[in-house]
Parts: structure tokens; sequence; C-alpha cells
């Protein structure tokens, strides 16, 4: 297959989904069916060009990166002209990636046409979707940092007018430009790092910053300034990945439409900036990838015991995902590379499986509330709901799946990826004596096995609160419940590698490898090869440790909520603050909204003051002075200048008078007068 | 390159059009209001379309700037000149029109925003005839200043444009209209006659040798005055880096910064925004706001390059302070036009931080910035006058899902908001990065306090979107009617701009890319 055929395909499926938002926002209110039909084919069609661009690709140019670009715009200065190029690449990591999002994306329209049947902003909700993969998939396929941030934001974008999709809802709106705006933060970062690495090298393509780096050029001429460059881009992957410290945005962000969560606030977006790193994993020296274990390991442990104590079903599970994401980013951090990415697959298809399993109970809730004329309860909160089991039998088997995947039970996809993820934590601990990471990892391990297994109890078993409710729940329609089949499946390992307890023959790990870091040799992190000997190592240990972790977090759950041998409200008393710091999601929203926004507002509020009374005072005092002045000067006029000519007339007049006598009317005496004249005159000037 | 109308040169046309079409307006009798009207449209029509011809034959590759044989569309006369006056030699001042890649897109800009403006002023029914009057004088004065080449010139049509806006305001304006349009009025004259004072000691310190003759002639000439070989030996002027001519410097900003407006000289904004009726705010933001810029480009820079190169700094910290201050003011604001102004002083803070940074990067985002605040401001202000057209009410909590109730309406203000956020895709994202870019390699600490003000922009733009636009609508605001299609006519081109530059900037920067890059030139050799 030609190289080019690749690029060519490659842009006709990021078009599709972006020609699908043009007609849906202009003409989707009048097309049949308010146009769900048109959305969903074009993805669909997206969906089957990426597949075989990816099939093509692993089989035929397996190691090659196929990359075009054109020029955007040409600048001249003194130096030169120099070009600002947009391109996409096409290699492994974007070919997988690729298939990831179209397909999540695919499966989201068709459980969305069930989901959101009789909403009343349908086609806008169908055309946003499509603006939403287009933009993630010119994240995956770009090849340089400026269309990465253009299409950085246009994602954000996407997803503040989708968690705003009902936006008569208070909370809905705040929730979205909340998102938008903590995301702007990480941006700003971001953008600083690019502009740090564009004013070195002039340039804003990988592979062209790769080369200048490897070629011995510094930003600054300081390795400083190349950590610093490292951690500011990975700003933008704190936003978007909703890593410590800030991921406050991503559990409000559930206030969208529960499919949105799915595809956005789960399983694509939100893996961005993990596919960041992934992207300038080459660049980051070893002290920045320090920093991103720390924070990926910080933000696990964190979202994970607030999963723990929460109660509404989306909450927990959006915990869960920023406790994913920073395993994620931890993995990239301790050089578990292709581990890390991997995870973000297997998370993408059971962690949108979960969501989209939520959404179908919510879906049921809500239509039983309806039907008993219930209005108060509400439809997320697992403690009204239990028994459902029976009632959703395909909603509780597939949901049971996703939880043995995202707790790494053996067999199941999450198990592969999770096993390597923390047997690389654990070699990195044992190599830079960080032993705090792989303690981390474990833990979550632990944490998560339990609490989505106390989810899936609280759910599904025991007695649901109020028996004529349960009557009234029923399994979703097929167009929401084949969506979750299909996750279901590809939660298990065999998609991934035909050896059940080893990730590193599938083809995956075939096909993603560690690149190699550019930085100079002093600042590198630990070589690929001695990891990787060390992995192999601590393989067999940590695959024990993790099978162990996992089922005592199960097992735990099963006593706690199901055989009820320990209370769970003796179990929270006796855990005093850890479990009312966790609770409260350890205070960071509160803490935020009283430094930030009460702060903030406080704050311009005096700076108004400030420019209406200091700046615009003086000018308007100017002003008075002025007037004190025009005043001053009317007084010296009226009654000094003014006095002046009245006294300088006064003189005239007295002078005249004078003179007046001297005109007596005589000829002769002004003849006299005359002649002395001229006597003096000649006097003078003689 | 040179283009004639019957036998008068084109930037005369553009220039002196609306006076003609002032004429027009000044015999139609009182009664005939919507002829009034039809005739400025038709001459403000007409306008545009000179400046399509004049984007036309624009030829990129020229200079300009300080090389009188590449500036464009040139009319060079002698205007006034007194011969062999004792000890001052021979005094000129010439008629002197021509355009370059700074001006180009200034004059596209006025030609487009006074269109819009009229089709904005439809709805004016107090005095149309003195309103229209005053309206087309005042394009002719913004037309003349971007096209000016002789500082007397220049002089002139700054003054001109003073005394119709402060009618326009002090008549048609608000309840504190007479407060605002004194304000302005006083201030920027306080500018002008700083201003005046530099143009006066440069003209008595810059005499060039008449080729023919010999003689010494003292001129206005912009482009002679750019010639450090014509400095007068002894002048006051005279010399690198002196004291005079650090004075003079300051004196020119502070007249340009108070147009601009720079912090601490802004406060004359938020009061004339107010205050002035729809039409005359988005000239205002569109094209005034970018005299002040512009005036720095196009006479302190190239005349003082040592006295920029010593200031650069300075400028760019107060850049960067108009950004943060301007954002965090407008997030203080309940009024939704005084948030627009406030964001107003935030935007032209990115203008004054790109141009000076002093390098190519920066002055192009600088000045594509001046152009893409002009478009994007004058559609939010076109956005408030909207509403305020319909309820009479400008608050921020007055309102509430708006997207609701007026569709097509949230839609065009959506993209205008976006786009003063900086939204990628947007016209305003491009001129941001260059002008960040360009800071951030002069000066890496301002630059990075500065891209902070990207998360309060955002902050303020997305809270007012949720007050005004989201939400539940009031109930007395439930069947406001959506866009008509006048409103329509006067939003499509402006948004049609926002998203093609945003997409495809290039042609549009080509456009300004060579003079400015030998303005960074000029600078260089001039003024290190």
């Amino acid at each position: 297959m030609e190289l080019q055929l690749y690029i060519q395909l490659a842009l006709i499926t990021l078009a599709l989904p972006f020609a699908g938002f043009l007609i849906l926002i202009f003409t989707g209110k009048r097309l049949p069916r308010n146009g769900d039909w048109l959305a969903t084919g074009l993805i669909s069609l997206a969906f089957l060009l990426s597949l075989f661009i990816l099939i093509a690709k692993l089989v035929w140019h397996h190691n090659e990166t196929i990359t075009s670009s054109l020029n955007w715009i040409t600048l001249n200065d003194l130096m030169g002209p120099s070009s600002i190029e947009f391109g996409i690449t096409v290699d492994n990591l974007s070919a997988i990636l690729l298939v990831v999002v179209t397909m999540i994306s695919m499966l989201v329209h068709f459980f969305s046409i069930g989901y959101m049947k009789g909403d009343i902003r349908y086609s806008r909700y169908f055309a946003c979707l499509g603006l939403f993969s287009f933009s993630m998939l010119g994240i995956v396929l770009t090849n340089n940092l400026l269309l990465m941030y253009i299409f950085w934001e246009l994602v954000g974008i996407s997803s503040y007018l989708l968690i705003g999709h009902w936006y008569e809802k208070k909370t809905a709106t705040n929730a979205a430009s909340k998102a938008f705006v903590v995301n702007r933060v990480g941006d700003a970062g971001m953008f600083v790092g690019i502009m740090i690495l564009f004013t070195s090298f002039s340039t804003f393509t990988f592979e062209t910053i790769f080369d200048a780096i490897s070629n011995g050029e510094l930003p600054f001429e300081s390795t400083g300034w190349l950590t610093a460059a490292g951690i500011l881009i990975f700003c933008g992957a704190i936003g978007k990945s909703a890593q410590f410290p800030l991921h406050v945005w991503l559990p409000d962000a559930m206030e969208g439409p529960t499919p949105v969560s799915a595809l956005i606030h789960a399983a694509t977006m939100v893996a961005a900036g993990v596919y960041l790193v992934a992207r300038v994993f080459p660049l980051l020296t070893a002290d920045a990838l320090l920093v991103i274990a720390y924070i990926g390991a910080v933000t696990s442990v964190i979202a994970a015991t607030i999963a723990a104590t929460q109660m509404d079903i989306k909450k927990v599970l959006a915990y869960s995902t920023i406790s994913q994401l920073g395993f994620m980013i931890m993995a990239l951090g301790v050089g578990a590379y292709a581990a890390g990415f991997m995870h973000l697959v297997t998370h993408a298809a059971f962690k949108a499986g979960l969501f989209l399993a939520a959404g179908s109970i919510i879906f049921a809730m809500h239509k039983a509330l309806h039907k008993t004329n219930d209005h108060h309860t509400d439809a997320q909160d697992i403690r009204n709901m239990g028994g459902l089991k029976r009632k959703m039998p395909v909603t509780y088997w597939t949901f049971l799946i996703f939880t043995l995947a995202i707790s790494g039970i053996p067999f199941t996809s999450g198990f592969l990826s999770k096993d390597e993820i923390l047997a690389g934590t654990l070699a990195f601990g044992i190599m830079s004596g960080h032993y705090l990471l792989p303690v981390a990892a474990f833990l979550v391990a632990g944490l998560t096995a339990f609490y989505m297994f106390r989810a899936l109890i609280l759910t599904f078993h025991g007695e649901h609160a109020n028996a004529t409710r349960l009557e009234g729940v029923e399994e979703s329609p097929k167009v929401m419940i084949i969506p979750l089949i299909i996750l279901a499946s590809l939660s298990v390992y065999i998609f991934y590698s035909f050896n059940p307890f080893g990730a590193a023959s599938g083809w995956i790990f075939q096909a993603i490898e560690r690149p190699l870091s550019i930085v100079p040799v002093a600042m590198q992190p630990i070589s690929n090869l001695l990891f990787h000997n060390v992995v192999s190592m601590v393989h067999s240990i940590a695959m024990g440790l993790s099978i162990l972790f996992a089922f005592s977090g199960i097992i735990f759950a099963l006593l706690v909520y199901k055989w009820k041998k320990i209370d769970a409200d003796r179990l929270a008393n006796s855990m005093g603050m850890l479990y009312k710091g966790a609770f409260h999601k350890w205070y960071f929203d509160k803490v935020y909204y009283k430094v930030f926004v009460d702060g903030i507002l406080g704050f311009v509020k005096g700076l108004h003051k400030f420019d209406d009374k200091v700046i615009d005072g003086f000018v308007n005092s100017t002003a008075g002075v002025a007037i004190h002045l025009s005043n001053i000067s009317k007084w010296i006029d009226e009654h000094i200048v003014n006095e002046l000519v009245t006294l300088t007339a006064w003189i005239a007049g007295y002078a005249g008078e004078q003179l007046g006598r001297l005109q007596t009317g005589k000829v002769q005496t002004y003849l006299a007068f005359m002649v002395f004249g001229f006597i003096v005159l000649f006097i003078l000037f003689i | 390159m040179e283009l004639q109308l019957l036998g008068i040169g084109i930037l005369t046309w553009i220039v002196f059009i609306p006076i003609v079409g002032m004429i027009i307006v000044l015999l139609i009798p009182d009664s005939r209001q919507d002829a009034i009207r039809w005739t400025a449209l038709a001459v403000t029509g007409m306008q545009l379309m000179l400046a399509g011809l004049i984007l036309r034959n624009f030829d990129r590759s020229m200079l300009g700037i300080n090389e009188s044989g590449s500036f464009q569309f040139v009319e060079h006369f002698n205007w006034i000149t007194v011969d062999a006056l004792p000890w001052i030699g021979k005094v000129e001042i010439t008629y002197f029109l021509g355009i370059d890649g700074l001006s180009v897109l200034m004059v596209i800009l006025t030609a487009l925003i006074s269109f819009v403006g009229v089709i904005s002023s439809w709805k004016i029914g107090k005095m149309v005839k003195g309103y229209f009057a005053l309206y087309l004088l005042l394009v002719t004065g913004m037309m003349g200043v971007f096209v000016s080449l002789d500082f007397f010139l220049f002089f002139i049509f700054w003054e001109i444009i003073l005394l119709p806006m402060y009618f326009l305001i002090g008549i048609w304006g608000g309840p504190r209209r007479e407060y605002a349009a004194i304000k302005f009025f006083l201030y920027t004259f306080i500018g002008s006659i700083l201003m005046m004072l530099v143009m006066i000691a440069l003209y008595f310190s810059i005499a060039y040798t008449d080729p023919v003759t010999g003689e010494l002639v003292h001129t206005f000439n912009l482009l002679h005055m750019m010639n450090p070989d014509n400095l007068v030996e002894g002048s006051i002027l005279a010399g690198i880096n002196t004291t005079w001519r650090y004075i003079a410097w300051i004196a020119l900003f502070v007249n340009f910064a108070i147009k601009i407006p720079l912090f601490p000289f802004h406060t004359w904004l938020p009061d004339a925004h107010v205050e002035a009726p729809t039409a005359i705010s988005v000239i205002l933001a569109g094209v005034l706001l970018k005299l002040g810029a512009y005036g720095l480009l196009r006479i302190s820079f190239p005349i003082f390059p040592d006295a920029t190169v010593y200031f650069a700094y300075m400028m760019a910290v107060l850049g960067m302070i108009s950004i943060i201050y301007g954002a965090f003011c407008a997030m203080a604001q309940t009024d939704f036009k005084k948030l627009i102004a406030y964001s107003s002083v935030s935007h032209m803070g990115i203008v004054v931080l790109g141009i000076a940074s002093l390098t190519t990067q920066g002055m192009v985002g600088g000045v594509f910035q001046m152009f893409n605040h002009g478009i994007i401001t004058a559609v939010l202000f076109l956005v408030v006058g909207v509403l305020y057209d319909r309820t009479h009410k400008r608050g921020l909590t007055d309102f509430g899902g708006m997207a609701t109730v007026m569709p097509r309406y949230t839609g065009v203000a959506i993209i205008g908001m976006f786009a003063a956020l900086g939204l990628p895709g947007l016209n305003g994202f491009v001129s941001e990065l260059f002008s960040f870019l360009g800071a951030f390699s002069a000066f890496r600490w301002i630059a990075i306090i500065s891209v902070t003000g990207i998360i309060i922009t955002a902050a303020y733009i997305l809270w007012t979107v949720q007050r005004v636009f989201l939400g539940k609508s009031p109930e007395q605001y439930k069947n406001l009617p959506d866009l008509s299609a006048r409103e329509m006519v006067s939003f499509a081109p402006l948004i049609m701009l926002i998203i093609m530059l945003g997409i495809y900037p290039g042609p549009t920067i080509k456009l300004m890319n060579a003079s400015v890059s030998h303005l960074v030139d000029l600078i260089n050799i001039g003024g290190f």
C-alpha cells in the first residue's frame, strides 16, 4: 500500500465527523430523525477506515512513521523565512488511538440514540459529538505542538458545550465553565512550554525539535529550561487528564449526559494528556519524568480514596477515572511506556463500558421513578438502587465484566495492562529508591477492586430501596445494550494478547516501543534495556502481589457490603478523619472555591474600586484642579487684570485731562511748544 | 503602484468620499430620513469597494515605512510652501498620502467597520441628519490618519476625529453622555497637544537639502523625519539617545497610550463606551483605539528608534499590566458594555506587548491583533446593542437563557465571545499566538506573566456567556425576537472574517510581513 494513502485515509477519517458537525449544526433540525443516523453513519465509516489503517499499518508497514505536512503560515523575518507547518503523522501510536477513539465514539453514538431520545436539543447533541470526535482525532493525528494545542482547546470547547448540554440547569453551566477554566490553567502552562521550545528551535514539529535536542541544542543553553519545558507541557496533561492539583473539574463534568461522560470524560479526551506525554516523551528529562510519576501517584491515591466514599454512581466512576489516569501517568513517568499506553487502550473500553452501563441504570431508574411519580429521589444515588440484577441482567453481567477488568482480575484486559504498570513501578522503585511509587500503586490496585465491587454490590445486589419502584425497572433497549456487550467482550484479554498472563507478547507491546530519550546523557532516565531487565526480574512478584491486592479488595468489599460481616458505618467511623477527608473530597473544591472564586471575585471588586476611585479619581481630580485654577485665574482676571485695565484707563483719562490743559486753542502757544520740542530733539540727537 | 479614478488618486477618493457624502446629507431635507440613511450607506459602501480595490492591487512585497519609493498609491503634492524665511529656510507642508503593509489592514478595517456602523445606526431617530453628517466626517478623519505620510496632515486628521466624536457621544449618548464626551475630548486633546509639541520640535530639527536648488528645506514629511541624516546639527532633537529625544518619545507615547488605551490612561474608555450609542461604540473600539498603536508604529518607532529601544521594556510592562488589569476589571463589571470596554483594554495590551518586543513575530502579531480586535470587539458591541435595543437593559444579571429565546443571536454572540477568548480556529488566537511568541523571545518573564491573562479572560468570558445566554430566561424576555435581516447583515461580514482569518491567516499576515520586518530592521539599525 502506498504510504501516501495512509495520510489520505487519515485525513478522510478526520474530516468525516467534522462534516457531520457542520451539517447537523446548520440543518440538523430539518433532517429526518434530526440527523442522528447521519452522525452515527459518518462516525461508523470513520471507524471502518481507522480499523483498515491500523491493520494495514501493522501488517505492511509495521515500523514506519508516515508524515505529511503543509505550510500554514510563512513569516519572513530578518533571519529569512520561517514557516509554521501543519501536518499529520500515522505511526503505531496514532493508528491504535485512531481506532480506539472512533470505536468508542461510534458505540456512544449508537447508545445515545436510545439514551437521548426525545431530548430538546437532540441534533445539537449529535453535532457536538461530531465536533468532539473531529478535535480528538486531530490530537491523535497531529505531528506538531501547535496543532496539538489547537485541537487541545477544541476538545475543551466541545467538552464545554456537552457538559453544558442541559444549560437551563445552573449546576450544568457551572460545571461546564469550571471545566474550561481549570483546563485553561493547565493550557497556559502548556502554552509557555510550547513558547520555550519554539523560541529555541523555531519550529513546532515534534521530529524537528527532537532532532535539534539530540544534536545538543538546548533551550537557552540550559538543561533546567529543558526540564521546565517538559514539565510545563505536562501541565496541559494535568489539566486535561484531571491530575492533581487540577483534578477538580472532572467529577463536576458528570453534569453532562452520561454517554458524553463515557466518551469524553472517561475514554478519550481525558486520556489525551497521557497521549501528550507519550508524544513528547523523548524530550522529558529524568527530573521531569520523576515529577510526572509523582503527580500520577498522588492523583491516583487521592482519587481512589475519594471514590471509595461516594454515593453517586457517576461520581464513583469519575474519581475512578481520575485514579486510573493517574496510574497511566505514573506508568509513563517511571518509564513503563508501553504499559501506560496499553492501559489507556484497555481502560478506554472498560471505563466507557462502565459509564454506559451506569447510563443504562440511570435511564432505567429515571423511567421507574417517573412511573411512580417520584421527582425527588436521586436516580444516580447508589443508596436508592440495589437488587437491579434480576431486572437488568445484561447491564449487570456487562457491568460485572467491566468491574473485573478494572480491578485487574486475570483473563481480563485490565489485568494485562495493570500488571505491567505495577511491575514497571516496582522495578523503578527498586532501581531509583523511590519506594513510595510502588507502594502507592499497589494500594490503589487494592482500593480500586474495593470501591468498584462496593458500587457493583450496592447497585445490583441486596434489596432495592423501594419494592414498587423496582417493579418499574426494566432493561434498556437494544440500541443501548448492544454497545455494552461489544465493550464487555473487548474487556477480555484475548484481544490484546493471546497469553492471559503476559502483555509483552501481545500486539500492542510489539507495536509500541518506548522511544529513545534524546536529552543530554546526564539527564536521561533509566535506560530502556536496564529497565526491561529489572521488570522481567520482578514481574512474577508484581503479578502475585497484584492478584493478591485485587482479591483482598474484592473480599473486603464482599465482607462489608454483601455478607455484612463488617458494618459500613462503623467502619467509616473507625477510620475517623481519614474517612471524613475522603468523603469531602479532601476539601479541594471547598478550598479552591474559597481561594480562587471568592478570593478573586473579592480581589477584582477591590481592583475595580481602585480603578474607579484612584486612577479615574486622579483623572477627575485633575479636572477639578483645572477648574480651581480657572477659578483662581478668574479672580485674578477680575481683581487684578481688570483692575489694571481700569487703572490704565484711569491713568489715560487723567493724563488726557492733564494734557488737555495744554490745548489752549491758541496757535501761537502750539508754535511755541513746537519750537521747544524741536530744540529738545535737536539737543538729544546731535 | 498608482491607481486613479477620474484623474484623482484612489487614496484621496477613499478619504474624501465621506465628505462628499456629508455634503449630500446636509442638502437632503430633514424629513427625508431614509434618504439620509441610504446616502450614508451608499457612501460607506463605495468606500468599502475602494478598500477592496486597494487590497486587490496591493503589492505585498513592497517595504514602505521609510522608503518613499516603496509606498503604494502615493499622492504627493506641495500644499503650503513658504519660501526663504530668514534663519528657517524654506517651509514645506505637503499633501502626502500613501500606504504600506502597516496601514493597508487599517484602511480595510476602517472601511469595513464604518460600513457596518451605518447599518447598525439605522434605528437612530434623533436628529438623523446631524448624526450621519458627523458620522461621515468622523470616517474621513479616521481614514485620513491611516493614509497620511505628512505629520501635519496626520495631525489635522487626528484632530478632525475629535470633534464629531465629541458630539456623537455628547448628543446621541446615554444618560451621562456629557460627562463622557467632555472626558473623552479633554483626555485626547491633552494628548494631541503633546503630539503637536513634538511635531513642532521635529519640524525645527529636521531639514533636508532640496536636490534641485540646494536649499535647506524644513518639512513635515514623515519619511524625511525618519532619516537621521536630516537632523539639523545643534537642533533640539539632534543626536541619539539624548534627553530631549526621550522626552519627545514619552510625549508622543502618552498621546498614543491614551488612544490605545493603555493602563493607566484607560479610564476615559469605559465611560465613553457606556454612554456612546452602539454604532459609535463599534467605531470607537473597532477603529479609534487602533489609531494609538498605529501612531506608535508609524511615528514613534521609526523616527525615534533609539528611544523606542530604550523604552521597549517599559512598554512591555505596561502592556502586561493592561492585559491582566483589564481582564480583572472586566471580571468585576455588572454592565455588559463596560465589561467589553475593559476587555478592550486587556486585548489592546496584547497589541502593545507584541509590538514592544521589536521582533517580527511580535509586531506581526500586534498589527494583526489590532485588526482582529477591531473585528471581534465590533461584534461584541453589536451583540450588546441587540439586547439593549430590545430591552433597554445592559446589566449582566438582567438576562439569562437567551440561547433558547434567540438561538441565531446566541450563535453569533458565542462565536464573537470565543474569538475574544482566543479559541483556536478563530482569528483572535492567531494574533495572540504571534504576539506572545514575539514577546517571549524578547522579554521572557513578562510574556510568561502575561499568559495568565488568557486564564482570566476565559473566566470572565465564560461567566458572561453563562449569565446572559445560558440558564433560564426571565419571564418578560421569553418572546424577544431573534436577529432581524438587517442585524444579520451587519454581523455576517465580521463573523465570516473571524472564522476565515482563524483558519487561514497566511495571506493576511503576508500583507504586512514585508513592512513589519523592514520596520524591525530599521529599529535594529537605528536603535542599538
